[in-house]
């Protein structure tokens, strides 16, 4: 007969709520007969789901597996269990089992494993969809030990198994080919000898554990005991449906505890370490914080995500160094005064425009445009400063004021056509090149013959996009640095004969080199702490890799994401408290580190 | 000299003097001003050229050799060169396997008739390609455009104009029809949003005075008959107003017209239903002309239709105003405080150095870190606390715990913090020592001299801090995702019941509403253009207050120029 304790909740008139238990008979009232069983049945489990029940029965040398199912949703509340099937599973008889009876156990993704105890030592996994063929047979206890607990996790994936010697662990099926079953974590052990009983705590993947001197609060995810404390003589223990009250049985009579413990899901392995999650092949390093299921086991781990957001930075910076310290020597170095006066504010333009807008942009017209165009970009960046060079050769050569003119300092001016044209050029021969060279598809030809896949929003996007917001913030600072320079120090190096480009070279970049260090560092901090562009350019999946074809997920686009979803005061709203705060502190010592060099920079121009 | 020397003399400059290293140098200054004005242009050009009303072309399709030919009428809206071996190895049948192939997208509108309103086809799969004279876009209040030619206009069961008996007279009568539906549909929106929006309000306050007196054990027959009474009153003006509505919708329904599609097919629509009717290709420049204006009047005046992918932007654009408006009102009196304090009073050691490492490191903290401040401080601590003290009778439905709109500007006013005082202590920094020495000299105190030197003189430096600070605001979108912006606010933050500022509200921003309709549409391709237009609109504003807070800065240096003097 199956008993379960139900629920119901009534509402009074002056809003006060009350919950009443009862007894309910799920499979009916009637005891269920075990036919094909000889003896007395020394193990029983049960599992069940919104819509599966799996009942085993093990009596002698067999166990009786019933299957029942009933339709699920709205229309179907508490809907009877129809019987589905019935499986008749033969074990070897009376295996030596230290004195203790025989333990068995369903589980596994779906209810489909069943696992039984086979000697002290060993578990037999059954698979039952496959009519109960016996899948494995593994040693789970250290020699010497016996089985001494045996339960399931919440979830009903992983199983916790204790031993005689207090040693606990958690075991899995994995999703390889071989569906293995694998240890995937041990737990400090109990000392109080043997492990007398494991109680899960619902809806998280917590647990108790106790010996019969002592007992700790586990949780699996996180691979932490949150508590260990000792006592006389303990004999059972449970715990409510919010796991936060306990239940002791021991020797002075039982004992109750309030328990607040509401995070012990987080560690600093789960965040920074590889995890073995639940049917992962391995220990990985994982972000996925929710899922509809509540058996879901969240993965909560720092590292993609850190990963990502360095990713996104490099190639930001990428990007941005040359185009940004370029053009700063220019400007301070070469440029005429006049056109100075007018390339200043337009930069500072540049770094007021939103980035909402450079990351549509990015999004919608750069990811498919670069997508269209790969072998036109590439072709851009051989051929843009080639042309420049020839450009400034063959401008030598122009009579009289042309040649002096761009001696002025108006060289930016004059090459300006230059990107358009060469630009619409390369444009114009991609898809000539990509016929010819890729196939007429090139990240289909770069998938296929580089291995790496390619997303259409990817680093490079980013790249480009961050980039160009981050290109004001370098030049601005290591410009007035640079423009900065005692002018002596150059007059002195032009007077010994030295060029221009050698005094630049020479003098000018290394005494502005803390300057152009802490231009550096701002504009990293910006890249580092970007939101929307890496929100709108990207996928935003968290991988772990630095391919320039794939997306990533950065800290700040994953608090763009997540945070309005976020359940206030959960694990994982915490966790996203946790991710600005990595952030802060990463921009914090980028941001300190430029400012106290600037500083110092300010008082050496001071000196001379 | 000959030609040969003077080749290699000029080699030997240009190899000497590194010229190509810096031509190339420059080249990134170049560079980065092409992509910077080739970024603006492309807004401006997709943004602004989609009001305009562009050209119909009919023409017939097939997609296969072997479909039938399908007739299509609409607007180009995109055109572009894909390679023909990509069309190939997705099945299409091609004249040659080398080049490239022209696309076009067309808007084709019809959503509730057709498949979709957008369709790709390939220039070479075409045929009989013409500009039909009177085939008119008929914009709807729902479902997008509808494209078709116009054959009868029906006033209730009369039929007024028909297409045969001469297209101007059924255009004018048209015309008079929409604006008699544009006025009742006036008339019905005033009574909703305006009187009903009183009577709701009037409800809701009713409803929390008494949970009030419930909870502080008031409660009494005298105050049940009391509310009952007013609650009656309320009821009675809203079934009046319910009667007027109905009476306006059924005037509205009168008008109808009949539209025949690309395939020859009619449809029945409602003038209710209608905002506008053009014939593009019958217009002149100047009609045309004036119809752009209208369009961009009706996006910067209107509300969103059609899951914001279509009409106006007025409440993000309104939204963005008021948030910023509360933000400088916080951030002013904060900002010019510290500065001055920091300039004029504060010990010049190391205490001023940390705190102004510390501002400038305020800068530099990415703004999403001050959305999770602003949640999780402003929001749920402060809000909370407000809550629990002010409105607890209406808990647990938040009033001030919950993101809104004094929470955004708070946030934003910490967010804009740094460009204020560096501002500000700019402006402090280049005020000669002279002048509040001369003040001194005729007996002032320090904050007399604060107070009527300083302050007049500092103020458009204090002007130009502000100026970028609401630049900064009005373009940041990443903080507000948290403490306040939504996709879609149901009443604007400032209206006409009491207490007609509702700091609680949450709002629509203009840079959130581009995030939104551009990555969250379900319909992107009729979404992009008002997100072209919206970001232009966006840049525009930024880079006229940019502009302005330039010249304010040029300006208040020539002046102390002639200060020093």
């Amino acid at each position: 007969m199956l008993v379960q304790i139900g629920y119901s909740v009534s509402y009074g008139d002056d809003g006060s709520r009350a919950v009443r238990a009862r007894l309910e008979y799920p499979l009916g009232e009637e005891p269920l007969r075990w036919a094909g069983l000889a003896g007395p049945i020394e193990a029983l489990s049960v599992l069940q789901t919104e819509e599966r029940l799996t009942l085993a029965a093990a009596a002698g040398d067999a166990v009786q597996v019933r299957f029942y199912a009933r339709p699920s949703g709205f229309a179907f509340v508490d809907a009877d269990w129809q019987e589905r099937g019935k499986l008749n599973i033969p074990l070897e008889a009376a295996p030596d089992l230290d004195g203790s009876s025989r333990r068995m156990m369903i589980g596994g993704n779906r209810q489909r494993f069943l696992f039984v105890q086979a000697d002290a030592r060993s578990l037999a996994v059954y698979d039952l969809a496959a009519d109960a063929r016996l899948h494995a047979l593994t040693q789970v206890a250290g020699e010497g030990a016996s089985i001494t607990a045996l339960e399931r996790l919440s979830g009903g994936t992983s199983l916790l198994i204790g031993t005689s010697e207090g040693a606990l662990s958690q075991w899995f099926t994995n999703v390889d080919a071989a569906e293995t079953f694998v240890r995937a974590r041990e737990f400090d052990p109990l000392e109080g000898g043997p492990v007398r009983g494991i109680v899960p705590e619902q809806g998280r993947r917590g647990f108790i554990a106790f010996t019969d001197a002592d007992w700790g609060i586990y949780h699996s995810t996180a691979g932490r005991r949150v508590l260990h404390l000792e006592d006389a003589g303990i004999a059972a223990a449970a715990i409510n449906s919010r796991s936060d009250r306990l239940l002791l049985n021991t020797a002075s009579g039982v004992r109750y505890y309030g328990i607040e413990n509401e995070h012990p899901d987080v560690s600093w392995t789960l965040m920074w370490g590889q995890v073995w999650y639940e049917g992962y092949a391995e220990p990985s390093y994982q972000w996925q914080s929710s899922s509809a299921s509540s058996d879901y086991e969240p993965k909560l781990s720092l590292v993609p995500l850190s990963l990502g957001t360095l990713k996104a930075t490099f190639y930001a910076m990428l990007f941005a160094i040359p185009l940004g310290l370029a053009g700063a020597v220019y400007t301070a170095v070469f440029m005429a005064p006049e056109m100075r006066r007018m390339i200043k504010p337009t930069v500072e333009l540049m770094a007021a425009l939103p980035t909402v807008i450079l990351g549509f942009l990015g999004g919608l017209m750069l990811a498919p445009f670069i997508e269209a165009h790969l072998p036109g970009l590439a072709l851009f960046l051989v051929l843009f400063p080639l042309f420049v060079v020839l450009v400034s050769l063959l401008w030598q050569w122009l009579p009289g004021p042309a040649g002096s003119w761009a001696q002025r300092g108006w060289t930016a001016l004059i090459l300006l056509p230059l990107p358009v044209l060469i630009g619409w050029g390369c444009i114009a021969l991609s898809p000539g090149l990509e016929t010819r060279f890729f196939g007429g598809d090139a990240p289909a030809w770069i998938t296929a013959n580089l291995g790496i896949s390619f997303d259409q929003r990817n680093a490079l996007v980013v790249g480009v996009a961050m980039g160009f917001a981050v290109v004001p913030t370098i030049f601005s600072i290591a410009e007035d640095a640079l423009f900065g320079v005692p002018k002596q120090l150059i007059s002195g190096s032009l007077a010994l004969g030295a060029s221009m480009w050698h005094t630049t070279m020479h003098v000018v970049l290394p005494t502005a080199s803390p300057g152009i260090f802490s231009a550096l560092m701002i504009g990293m901090g910006r890249a580092v702490g970007e939101t929307m562009i890496v929100l709108m350019a990207t996928g935003n999946t968290p991988l772990l890799n630095f391919n320039m074809f794939e997306g990533m997920r950065t800290l700040s686009a994953n608090i763009a994401v997540e945070m309005p979803e976020a359940e206030v005061a959960s694990t994982h709203y915490r966790v996203l408290f946790l991710c600005a705060l990595v952030l802060f502190v990463f921009t914090f010592i980028l941001n300190t580190t430029a400012e106290a060099v600037r500083q110092r920079l300010r008082e050496r121009y001071g000196s001379l | 000299m000959s030609g040969a020397d003077k080749n290699a003399l000029i080699w030997s400059r240009w190899r000497g003097s590194r010229e190509g290293g810096v031509w190339l140098i420059a080249s990134a200054i170049s560079l980065s001003l092409v992509l910077v004005l080739g970024m603006i242009l492309l807004l401006a050009v997709r943004g602004m050229g989609y009001f305009w009303p562009s050209e119909i072309i009919a023409f017939e399709y097939r997609e296969y050799r072997e479909d039938p030919w399908m007739p299509v009428q609409g607007e180009v809206v995109g055109r572009e060169d894909v390679i023909a071996a990509q069309l190939i190895s997705a099945g299409y049948e091609l004249e040659s396997d080398q080049g490239t192939v022209e696309r076009w997208l067309i808007k084709v509108g019809n959503r509730d008739v057709g498949p979709s309103d957008f369709l790709w086809v390939l220039r070479q799969h075409t045929r009989a390609l013409k500009v039909p004279e009177d085939v008119a876009v008929i914009e709807r209040l729902e479902w997008g455009n509808f494209y078709g030619t116009i054959s009868e206009l029906h006033r209730g069961d009369e039929r007024i104009g028909r297409a045969q008996d001469g297209s101007e007279a059924l255009m004018d009568a048209l015309r008079e029809s929409i604006e008699r539906a544009e006025a009742l549909r006036i008339q019905v929106r005033e009574i909703e949003k305006h009187d009903i929006g009183t009577i709701n309000a009037a409800l809701n306050a009713l409803r929390l005075e008494e949970r009030g007196l419930n909870l502080r054990g008031e409660w009494s027959p005298e105050h049940a008959a009391r509310l009952e009474r007013a609650r009656q009153v309320q009821q009675q003006a809203f079934e009046q107003l319910s009667g007027q509505i109905a009476e306006l919708r059924e005037q509205l329904m009168r008008d109808s017209i009949s539209v025949v599609d690309a395939e020859g097919a009619r449809h029945e629509i409602e003038l209710e239903q209608i905002v506008r009717v053009l014939v593009p290709n019958r217009m002149g420049v100047f009609s045309k002309l004036a119809a752009y204006l209208e369009r961009i009047w009706e996006f910067l005046s209107d509300e969103p239709r059609e899951a914001n992918t279509e009409g106006g932007i007025f409440p993000a654009l309104f939204g963005t105003v008021i948030m910023v408006l509360l933000m400088t009102i916080f951030v002013t009196p904060g900002g010019v405080i510290a500065a001055i304090y920091l300039r004029e009073y504060a010990h010049q050691g190391m205490l001023t150095r940390i705190v102004r490492i510390a501002i400038n490191n305020l800068a530099g903290v990415p703004s999403i870190v001050y959305g999770i401040f602003g949640l999780g401080f402003f929001v749920y601590f402060v809000g909370g606390e407000i809550d629990e003290v002010f409105y607890s009778e209406n808990l647990p439905a938040p009033t001030f715990g919950s993101p809104g709109l004094v929470w955004a500007s708070l946030t934003l006013a910490l967010l804009s913090l740094p460009v204020v005082v560096v501002a500000t202590e700019e402006g402090l920094a280049r005020v000669p020592k002279s002048m509040a020495e001369g003040s001194y000299a005729l007996g002032a105190t320090q904050f007399e001299m604060l107070r009527t030197v300083l302050m007049p003189i500092i103020s458009p430096a204090i002007m130009t801090g502000l100026i970028l600070a609401i630049a900064r605001a009005a373009g940041e979108v990443a903080p507000l995702m948290l403490v306040g912006a939504v996709k879609l606010a149901p009443s604007l933050p400032v209206d006409f019941t009491f207490p007609f500022v509702h700091l609680d509200r949450q709002f629509m921003h203009l840079g959130f509403h581009i995030y939104d309709v551009g990555f969250q549409s379900p319909n992107v391709e009729a979404a992009q253009p008002l997100v072209y237009a919206t970001a232009f609109l966006l840049v525009l504003i930024i880079i006229v207050l940019n502009l302005l807070a330039i010249q304010i800065r040029n300006n208040l240096r020539e002046q102390y120029r002639s200060l020093e003097s």
